[in-house]
């Protein structure tokens, strides 16, 4: 029989949800027992905390801790009872990881794809033209779909939610438009679309046209990234990803959307990127 | 976690034992946030990490002393409150717990 580590590391390979839930404070008989619980329809729970009721009330708050992604100490009686601090219980929780769409199967693409590599996003660049969206183009990337985006979105939209990012990088109308009209259905966190200031403003006209309202519009990080003067594709894909964490975090970084001017900046004294 | 697993794997099929490292609580400013996991072979391998640095060898020790002894799991309290401070304390000001045991669960 499998042991509780390889039951959790199996999980963790194949980046399905499960939380490690181990006594961190308590009497000794107890200190370091483990519960691996793994969420679904029939939640399934390995190993014991020493207690059925502890174990129960615990993996009911894990289930809930799992769901919102959250690593907490949390502290029961030793019979699972609220408001009592005998045992203290630390649940981490492995949330699947965060997914970023990437629509556009550009240069910038491959460049975003490795910097949201590095964040642990699990990434699926689309694109509606074959000859670009291969995967030999986009080794780094977890999937690589040959769709229109709307008819993409319609399939994985509804998975999408607050932890998962929207990146569209086509800049062109015909995609841009029905992916964002798109994604702005579904519950994700960040959705950015690439662009000059002038194709942000000619797409603000043509999504209003398609039915978007101010509320969907303000949803909408456009031009995509932080005001960091980025140039080389790598370096867009750094002003992006901070934007995501800085949207995440609700931490005020100098989005290019709230500034004006050029995006592209050549001031004397500048070092070229490396 | 994850990115523990391989070493792990490798230092088992060697048959190594294998002690496992990992924040469970902190105060104050830290660096890594609890679930951050450190793994110590017996022969003294380390993958991972537990902080910005600063922790890291005390805690080896302590992982060592976990697969030598009597394999129960213990809990470590680092911090610049504590009278060992300026021998393994965090530099950034705050605390953290961190839990030791042997990995044969």
């Amino acid at each position: 029989m499998a042991g509780l580590f390889d039951v959790l590391a199996a999980a963790l390979r194949a980046e399905e949800p499960v939380a490690l839930v181990e006594v961190v404070e308590g009497p000794a008989e107890i200190f370091g027992a483990k519960l691996v619980v793994r969420p679904g329809a029939e939640p399934v729970a390995l190993g014991s905390l020493g207690d059925p009721d502890l174990d129960r009330v615990v993996i009911r708050d894990t289930l809930g801790e799992l769901a919102a992604g959250l690593s907490v100490t949390r502290h029961y009686g030793p019979h699972g009872e609220a408001r009592a601090r005998d045992v203290g219980v630390f649940i981490e929780s492995f949330a699947r990881p965060p997914r970023m769409v990437i629509f556009g199967a550009v240069d910038f693409t491959a460049a975003l794809a490795r910097v949201a590599k590095v964040l642990g996003y699990h990434v699926t660049v689309c694109d509606a033209r074959p000859v670009f969206a291969t995967r030999a183009r986009f080794p780094m990337a977890d999937e690589v779909v040959v769709a229109w985006p709307d008819r993409h979105l319609r399939e994985v939209g509804p998975s999408l939610g607050p932890r998962d990012a929207v990146c569209v990088l086509t800049h062109d109308p015909k995609f841009d438009v029905p992916a964002l009209t798109a994604a702005l259905t579904t519950r994700v966190g960040y959705l950015g679309a690439m662009g000059s200031r002038r194709t942000t403003l000619q797409r603000e006209e043509r999504l209003r046209e398609a039915g978007v309202d101010d509320a969907g519009l303000a949803r909408i990080l456009a031009p995509i990234g932080l005001d960091i003067g980025a140039r080389t594709p790598e370096e867009t894909a750094v002003s992006i990803c901070a934007e995501i964490i800085a949207v995440r975090t609700g931490r005020a970084a100098p989005s290019l959307r709230d500034a004006d001017g050029p995006i592209h900046r050549d001031p004397a004294g500048v070092p070229s990127p490396a | 976690m994850k990115e523990v697993l391989a070493d792990v794997d490798r230092w088992r099929s060697e048959g190594k034992r294998v002690a496992l490292a990992r924040v469970v609580g902190t105060e104050g400013s830290s660096p890594r946030l609890p679930g951050a996991t450190m793994v110590v072979s017996e022969a003294g391998e380390v993958a991972g990490s537990v902080s910005g640095g600063c922790v890291e060898g005390a805690v080896v020790t302590e992982a060592l002393q976990v697969l030598s002894g009597d394999g129960a799991p213990r809990l470590c309290r680092f911090g610049y409150s504590d009278d060992e401070a300026f021998a393994v304390g965090l530099t950034c000001g705050g605390t953290i717990r961190v839990l030791v045991e042997p990995l044969d669960w």
